[in-house]
């Protein structure tokens, strides 16, 4: 590997790290969204219903509950409001939990719900960086994929259950495809 | 007399005992002495193990070689709530195992909140020449494929019950399994499944089905069907239809209508997924008919089901949700006196303001207005203290009473107190009160009425409620008959507990989560009580790892004569009595 090279590929690693450095809130985008600023971030957040800074009582998002609170059974919830429960699982964390789908509008909700749910985890997509963790799916034909791919509503309809993998498997080939693509572009 | 006693002749005695069917009175007589104890325990038919590892398989083998029918449960009552994790336990395989061998004339399992596998189905299917009934309650860890098994070999099932279970549903061909020389189907409760059934195959099942009662089908089963399906079963009893919509036809409408008619022993409906207005009216022919409706399902407004319920003069069973609202509960105190049992649930649980006008007053009506009310489910979103005395004072007949006011620590919305008046009221004045769930704010005041009054009282289930550990003393000292405590965010900790030790011995089991029981009395209870299970369930990893005056996250306590269990998931330990640490 030339000096020059390794110097290129350690400044995009630096921008890598520099962009989620300042992205300590969560910031999902839809493909194609890979490099988000500041200002598009929020832009994307006024384009869902959810406004994580909002408290008024006319914010339509439910507000945190206590697990199992009210203590209405899954079976009379999944009936009523087409709830969708499914199982999430976490790489390290020894028990699984369930998820309303249908509670959230977006990607952006779902992964800050996911986040609440299970402690102090932060949750990226596509940009991965340290003890981080990838959301994958299994779709109705059984097939992983990654969190964020297909539009949100036809995410709810296929989505049969979900599992968040630590990004030390995932995200090092992530994170090595990017550097060979800013290889290329940057070491010409 | 003595004398005389002892010449009875065993045959005798074993007659005398069979007109005894109650477990408890059962248990109460192998008590008498040896020889009672031993005649017993040779005609003991029906088994019912509270708590599936309270005992061992082996155990009951032994002492019971005779057994048709056993009845399981496994989780805790707050597993249907999501607190108990996945993998905590239930497992029925041990059993199965051994009663395939033991009980080659088995005639009934029922299960509740235990996880059964294909395998298991199959075992059953194949160990059970006599097998008549399976009612698998809150169950899951199988799939329509151990269903199949069932239907092609059981021939002489009478009812196949999957109430509320959580089924690998794959696909509807399982039905289709049942063969044709097949006639002895009872009940048969679908209503839990997702996928589509074979119609045709199940028109041909009931059709050949003549002692056929009872029917609750699952919201794939179309409207436009119900009518054909009823035709063939005239004789039912108890009905739950699929989902209740379809496009407006006259001739559908009528055809339902007419085929609910000619069900003259019609008693019991459920299902209603979906609902159209326009098509309840079907129903009202078989209004009056009716003891018990499930409407808990069904997404109509308060004026169609003011209109519907004022028709059920002879209801005694109704569950609805909160959409009936206080004007249509008031409706029901008009119309239904007859009334037993009352489950009002939650339309939107996760709403911040209420959607529907109900409120207290719509539960006092009822209360007011239906004399031999004494069972209620209530989720509502105000109470008031009032409103409690004057329920408790209304109907002291009242033996299960579960309030669940949505908010955590809601005062009385009139004056803004705690509700211990109101629910010392209702242990107060109900004296054959059995069940009782509270909530709304309450002070350590409610759990004293609670120990002084709750005298018969058998399960209480505590959330976001009292100051200290004094209440939670009140309760273990003052309720004589206590079988099951469930407690969840709740400031008690260990002095409670451990002062109230030898209570838990007489106790079914106790649940406690998010309370401030220490790791360090966790083990101390588990060392001095050699007959409790004490069990810490934690995510965080070993309770080792954190100082002993750290809380455990959850705890459940049972007594038990086998031991330790062995089938525990890496998130649970048992506290053990001679070490300290889990052999891993």
């Amino acid at each position: 590997m030339s000096p020059e090279s390794t110097g290129t590929a350690r400044s995009a690693m630096s921008d890598v790290t520099e962009l989620n450095l300042k992205e300590t809130e969560l910031t999902l985008g839809l493909p194609g969204t890979n490099n988000i600023t500041t200002s598009s971030k929020r832009a994307f957040s006024e384009t869902t219903v959810f406004t994580p800074t909002s408290s008024s009582t006319s914010n339509p998002a439910p507000k945190a509950q206590a697990v199992g609170w009210p203590p209405v059974r899954a079976s009379r919830k999944n009936a009523m409001r087409g709830c969708k429960y499914v199982k999430v699982a976490v790489d390290g964390a020894p028990y699984l939990r369930k998820v309303d789908l249908e509670k959230y509008e977006s990607y952006d909700q779902l992964l800050t719900g996911l986040e609440a749910m299970f402690g102090s985890l932060t949750i990226r997509n596509h940009l991965g960086n340290g003890a981080e963790y990838m959301p994958t799916y299994e779709d109705k034909d059984g097939d992983w994929m990654l969190v964020g791919d297909v539009p949100w509503k036809m995410f709810v309809e296929s989505c049969k259950r979900i599992r968040l993998l630590k990004s030390e498997a995932s995200g090092l080939e992530i994170r090595r495809t990017e550097l060979k693509l800013k290889e290329k572009t940057c070491g010409n | 007399m003595q004398r005389m006693a002892l010449s009875f002749p065993e045959e005798v005695l074993e007659h005398v005992f069979s007109f005894i069917r109650s477990e408890r009175d059962r248990n109460v007589i192998s008590l008498v002495c040896k020889s009672w104890y031993e005649i017993e325990r040779w005609c003991r038919w029906r088994v019912f193990i509270g708590n599936c590892y309270a005992v061992s398989p082996m155990m009951v083998i032994k002492r019971f070689p005779e057994v048709r029918s056993i009845s399981l449960k496994g989780k805790p009552h707050f597993a249907d709530f999501n607190l108990v994790p996945e993998g905590w336990g239930g497992f029925v395989c041990p059993w199965i195992g051994a009663i395939a061998k033991a009980y080659p004339w088995l005639e009934e399992i029922r299960l509740k909140r235990m996880v059964i596998t294909d395998e298991s189905l199959e075992l059953i299917a194949r160990s059970f020449k006599n097998f008549k009934v399976l009612v698998l309650s809150s169950c899951e860890g199988f799939s329509t494929d151990g269903l199949a098994a069932i239907a092609a070999n059981c021939r002489n099932l009478r009812e196949l019950d999957l109430r509320e279970s959580e089924v690998d549903d794959r696909n509807g061909h399982w039905l289709s399994h049942f063969p044709d020389s097949y006639t002895s189907l009872v009940s048969l409760n679908i209503s839990c499944l997702g996928s589509e059934v074979s119609l045709s195959a199940l028109e041909r099942l009931i059709g050949r089905c003549p002692n056929l009662q009872t029917l609750r089908l699952n919201r794939a089963v179309p409207l436009d069907r119900l009518a054909n399906l009823l035709a063939r079963t005239p004789q039912l009893i108890e009905f739950g239809t699929g989902a209740y919509s379809s496009e407006i036809r006259p001739e559908v409408f009528s055809k339902l209508s007419g085929a609910l008619s000619g069900c003259k022993q019609l008693r019991s409906l459920s299902g209603f997924w979906d609902v159209l207005p326009s098509y309840l009216p079907a129903i009202y022919p078989i209004c009056s008919r009716l003891t018990s409706l499930n409407l808990s399902y069904a997404t109509i407004q308060s004026l169609d089901l003011i209109k519907l319920v004022s028709q059920c003069h002879n209801l005694q069973r109704l569950w609805v949700l909160d959409y009936i609202e206080d004007a249509g509960l008031d409706a029901l105190a008009v119309s239904c006196k007859d009334l037993r049992e009352l489950r009002v649930f939650p339309s939107d649980p996760f709403a911040l303001e209420p959607n529907v006008t109900l409120t207290e007053h719509g539960l006092v009506s009822v209360s007011e207005g239906c004399p031999k009310l004494q069972s209620v489910l209530y989720f509502c979103r105000q109470m008031s203290n009032a409103a409690l005395i004057t329920i408790a004072r209304n109907r002291p007949n009242m033996t299960r009473f579960r309030l669940c006011i949505i908010e955590p620590r809601t005062p009385d919305y009139l004056t803004l107190q705690p509700l211990d008046a109101g629910f010392g009221a209702v242990v107060e004045y109900c004296k054959d009160l059995r069940r009782l769930s509270l909530s709304g704010l309450l002070t350590d005041r409610v759990f004293e009425y609670i120990g002084t009054y709750g005298k018969k009282l058998e399960m209480l289930s505590v959330a976001f409620a009292g100051d200290s550990d004094l209440g939670l003393h009140h309760i273990l000292s003052g309720c004589d008959n206590l079988r099951k405590l469930e407690i969840r965010d709740c400031p008690f900790g260990d002095k409670a507990l451990l002062a109230n030790a030898a209570k838990l011995e007489t106790m079914r089991s106790l649940w406690m989560s998010s309370c401030l029981v220490s790791y360090g009395a966790c083990k101390l209870l588990g060392h001095k009580m050699p007959r409790l299970n004490v069990e810490v369930i934690d995510e965080r990893g070993p309770p080792d790892s954190r100082p002993e005056s750290c809380p455990v996250e959850k705890l459940y306590i049972y007594r038990t004569i086998a031991g330790p269990r062995l089938d525990m998931p890496d998130f649970v330990w048992t506290m053990e009595d001679d070490s300290e640490f889990r052999i891993s």
